[in-house]
């Protein structure tokens, strides 16, 4: 069984198609890449799998449950984490408490334990700082965990987020556009990254992406949508040969 | 340079009560982007409550923290009833839907107990204490220590327990906190309550000064717009220096601007609202609000 399996998904917004009956499977320790022009539809993927929008028709189920029925702030527990295209962090907040929302589900305190401060929740509460100044050095930003998110060039935005959607442990991570907006130089420490989380960590990932020497470099295989419809599926080497791929990004000859 | 002195820290105790009701504000508005206007009859209504109970023959200190619970319980129901079922409406329909509460509470608070005001019993022993000359009642020590411990616990409470990190998680961006398993919904209930709470702070630390009756909070509610606009509406800092420069202003301008004395120091807290605005709209402590085009 894959772990994420998407099934003749449609998602329709008023007369507007944004997904028309697309199927693919994720399985477990792939690293896929969704790729295809401006308003394939991607990011409205991603927003169906992590339960913003709800689909048409057809299904998304992840380790085989679909996600319809799980409620929304249950889905991280399910091993799903995401990270946004425009990057989605608190940016009053410091790298460190970003990371410990994360964080959060993992200490398993009610409320009152998590408000008044007892001898056990400190304890969880330590091992919790423990593990997000952990994740923090994971991606490079031991240096910066006491700066507030907002004081950070973007690249290093982007990687608090990382920080915060891996320090859940998720078995499956979503990954809109990791690459986006960063420089030439942050796009290969990205990379490189990307796949320290892959092997060190042991985490499945689906990401959007732009770039495609990105994409090339570090994907098994390669979905690509255009206006809602999968048109092709395959190794990165297939993908890029197919004529039904060329022809969406550079329009018929 | 006594009365000076006088003056500020009678200011100072009166700006701790606006504190507590801005602090209130902006709880409510960082959690919801808007200002709720009932928070002032929220917090009368509490007042009424713990004036009832002491009428009983409970202990003021008793009375206070219980007051606090039901002021807690009931924001929460009043967020779960009113607020919830509208939560994707425009924000202008919300606010409206605060506006329609204030004038509710304001009914509900005439209907039981009339618009008679009555005397509130003050905690605090009315005599003062010579500190160098300067003499300073016990009842402005004892409003400046209530204050500054209820918005201690509410600091404390937001940056150092992981309940507050959720609840400024939630507030900032509810759908990056769901994903993140935050119950944004629950949380948003929980601003409420706070909110709920830390008003009723001001309104029964004010209710001795002023009498209490269902329009006592109307022009405290002004001060504490002023004292929010001022410390910058989002910042939980700012609403508490605010509360006390305005409370400092409005207390010196009405001894030593001549005519201000009395009806006219509204006008100060009034004053500071619009020059906030004109001159500097994120406030003391505010962010410059960035929007993408």
């Amino acid at each position: 069984m894959a772990l994420l399996e998407v099934r003749e998904l449609s998602v329709r917004f008023g007369g507007v198609v944004a997904l028309d009956r697309v199927s693919f499977d994720v399985d477990a320790g792939q690293v896929v890449a969704l790729i295809g022009p401006n308003g394939a539809g991607k990011t409205t993927l991603f927003n169906v799998i992590t339960r913003v929008y709800r689909p048409s028709g057809g299904t998304v189920l992840v380790s085989g449950r679909s996600v319809q029925t799980i409620r929304s702030h249950h889905v991280i527990r399910h091993g799903l984490a995401r990270t946004f295209q425009n990057v989605a962090l608190f940016r009053s907040m410091t790298v460190l408490d970003n990371v410990l929302v994360g964080d959060h589900t993992q200490t398993r305190s009610g409320w009152l334990q998590a408000s008044v401060p007892l001898p056990g929740a400190v304890a969880a509460e330590s091992a919790s700082r423990k593990r997000a100044l952990e994740m923090i050095d994971f991606v490079g930003l031991g240096a910066h965990a006491e700066r507030p998110v907002a004081t950070l060039p973007f690249g290093f935005q982007k990687r608090v987020e990382l920080a915060r959607a891996l320090v859940s442990k998720p078995r499956l991570l979503l990954l809109d556009e990791p690459a986006g907006g960063i420089s030439h130089e942050e796009v290969d420490a990205m990379a490189r990254l990307l796949r320290r989380v892959h092997t060190d960590l042991d985490v499945t990932m689906l990401l959007v992406e732009h770039h495609m020497a990105f994409v090339m470099g570090i994907c098994d295989r390669v979905v690509v949508l255009d206006f809602g419809k999968k048109i092709a599926e395959g190794s990165p080497a297939e993908v890029q040969r197919n004529p039904a791929v060329i022809e969406a990004y550079l329009g018929a000859a | 340079m006594q009365e000076f002195l006088q003056l500020v820290v009678s200011g100072i105790a009166t700006g701790g009560i606006f504190a507590s009701l801005a602090l209130a504000l902006v709880l409510i508005y960082n959690a919801m982007g808007l200002v709720n206007f009932a928070q002032g009859e929220m917090a009368m209504l509490a007042t009424f409550v713990a004036y009832s109970l002491v009428n009983r023959g409970m202990s003021f200190w008793i009375a206070f923290p219980v007051t606090l619970v039901l002021a807690f319980g009931g924001g929460i129901v009043i967020q779960r009833v009113v607020i919830k079922p509208a939560e994707r409406a425009p924000v202008l329909t919300l606010v409206i839907i605060t506006l329609g509460l204030a004038t509710l509470v304001n009914g509900l608070a005439g209907f039981i107990w009339g618009y008679v005001p009555r005397s509130f019993p003050s905690p605090f022993s009315p005599d003062s204490v010579d500190l160098a000359g300067v003499f300073i009642s016990y009842r402005d020590l004892g409003v400046i220590a209530v204050s500054g411990l209820v918005l201690l616990c509410v600091y404390l409470l937001l940056q150092h327990t992981t309940v507050g990190l959720t609840l400024r998680a939630a507030a900032h961006h509810p759908e990056a906190s769901r994903l993140l398993g935050v119950q944004v919904s629950w949380m948003l209930a929980l601003g409420w309550g706070l909110a709920s709470a830390v008003g009723a702070v001001s309104g029964m630390m004010v209710a001795p000064i002023l009498l209490l009756e269902p329009n006592m909070m109307q022009t405290i509610i002004i001060y504490a717009f002023a004292a929010a606009v001022l410390g910058g509406i989002e910042s939980p800092l700012g609403a508490v220096v605010g509360g006390l420069i305005v409370g400092v202003t409005v207390n010196l301008a009405g001894s030593y601007i001549p005519g201000v004395g009395g009806d006219l120091q509204l006008a100060v807290g009034l004053g500071i609202i619009v020059a906030v605005l004109i001159l500097r709209p994120n406030g003391l402590f505010g962010r410059a609000a960035v929007r993408r085009v």
